[in-house]
């Protein structure tokens, strides 16, 4: 019989498994992406990804320390997608 | 003078609530820090902000983010569901949608809400802002999608933000 | 009792956002245009992350030292620049003019013509 607690943890185990196998997905989109938006596209939903990870890794670890990188990550990636996407529009970051 | 000490009511305590949800403590040092911040960022930064932004029915308003959550639900539902039943099925299309909104504050919350919402997203806007180009995952009848974003999303924001 | 109850909670919420963080990524792998990859991490991938801070949000209040509401952040953040993103860089493929299974508007390649005739790509 399954109680409560040890299923908070397989389900924890679980989401690890299919995070982790998220972030293989866009890895493989990263890598052979045949257009450069493929790339960037790939490269925006690996730091969501990165994301669930660390608050997955807080939940598990009990710690919320794990919180400001996860909000660190979504302001710098967010910043990176929109320089990414200005580069390939404008050829050119700063004007 | 009203204009000076306060030039955006509503930047304030959003700016607030910010500052306590960041530094997770409701203690009322932290409170009065946040409501000072909000005083002075909008001070500080009203060269970016000049437009000041009127909200006409806050009731409408209330009733779209409602009307939204739920959306943002059913259109995540309906998007997972297409990816697992396989690129074949799905008919994806641009269809172009034709704005009555004019402000830049109406017309970004309509590309976002389009976006966040089932099976769409916004595109592409062209440079006079007179029509935004929509993708959608799954389009079988161009019309109706673009009959439904206008009924559903546009008259709620033109109804909030530009009441003729 | 209560806590079983929050144990099951928790483990729905979890399982959700793993859930639909896979099927986003899944999405980016499986469609066969820009256009329709540019849904799944959109949407999904949003909602898996939003519910997983949901989860943590709930176990750090009724676990942790008192309320903790700054996940609430992230998910805000998150819901507000997906759409951003996602318009900037379908923007940015239609400049480049990616290929796609959809046929393409008339009206963009009107305007990006132009764009380029009178400012020539570097």
């Amino acid at each position: 019989m399954l109680n409560p607690a040890s299923l908070l943890d397989l389900s924890i185990s679980i989401a690890f498994g299919l995070v982790t196998a998220a972030l293989a997905l866009t890895l493989w989109r990263l890598l052979f992406g045949p257009d450069k938006p493929d790339r960037i596209l790939a490269l925006d939903t690996l730091y969501v990804n990165a994301i669930a990870l660390l608050v997955l890794v807080g939940i598990h670890l009990n710690s919320s320390l794990y919180f400001e990188a996860a909000l660190l990550i979504a302001m710098m990636g967010f910043v990176g997608t929109v320089a990414l996407c200005k580069y390939l529009l404008r050829g050119d970051i700063i004007e | 003078m009203k204009l000076r000490l306060l030039p955006h009511p509503i930047l304030t305590p959003v700016l607030t609530l910010i500052w306590i949800l960041l530094s997770n403590s409701f203690d009322p040092g932290n409170l009065l820090l946040g409501l000072l911040l909000g005083w002075a960022i909008p001070i500080f930064t009203l060269r970016f902000w000049p437009e000041r932004i009127r909200i006409h029915r806050p009731l409408t308003l209330l009733r779209f983010i409602a009307m939204l959550l739920h959306d943002i639900l059913t259109a995540n539902l309906t998007v997972a569901w297409l990816i697992l039943r396989g690129p074949r099925r799905v008919a994806p299309g641009f269809v172009v949608v034709p704005l009555d909104l004019r402000s830049d504050l109406g017309i970004s919350l309509l590309a976002n809400t389009i976006s966040l919402t089932p099976g769409t997203v916004s595109a592409w806007l062209d440079p006079e802002r007179r029509n935004l180009v929509v993708h959608g995952l799954n389009v079988r009848n161009p019309e109706a999608l673009v009959e439904s974003i206008k009924q559903r999303y546009e008259t709620p924001l033109l109804e909030i933000f530009e009441p003729c | 009792m209560a806590d079983s109850v929050l144990d099951i909670l928790l483990a729905v919420l979890i399982l959700l956002g793993g859930l639909f963080t896979f099927i986003g990524s899944l999405g980016l792998v499986r469609l066969r245009d820009f256009y329709s990859r540019l849904h799944g991490p959109t949407k999904a991938t949003t909602l898996g992350v939003g519910s997983l801070l949901i989860a943590s949000m709930v176990h750090f209040s009724l676990r942790g030292e008192g309320l903790s509401l700054h996940e609430l952040l992230v998910t805000f953040f998150l819901f507000i620049t997906a759409p951003v993103s996602a318009h900037l860089l379908s923007k940015a493929a239609l400049h480049l003019r990616v290929q796609s299974v959809a046929k393409m508007p008339a009206i963009i390649e009107e305007v990006e013509e132009a764009s380029t005739r009178t400012e020539p790509h570097r």
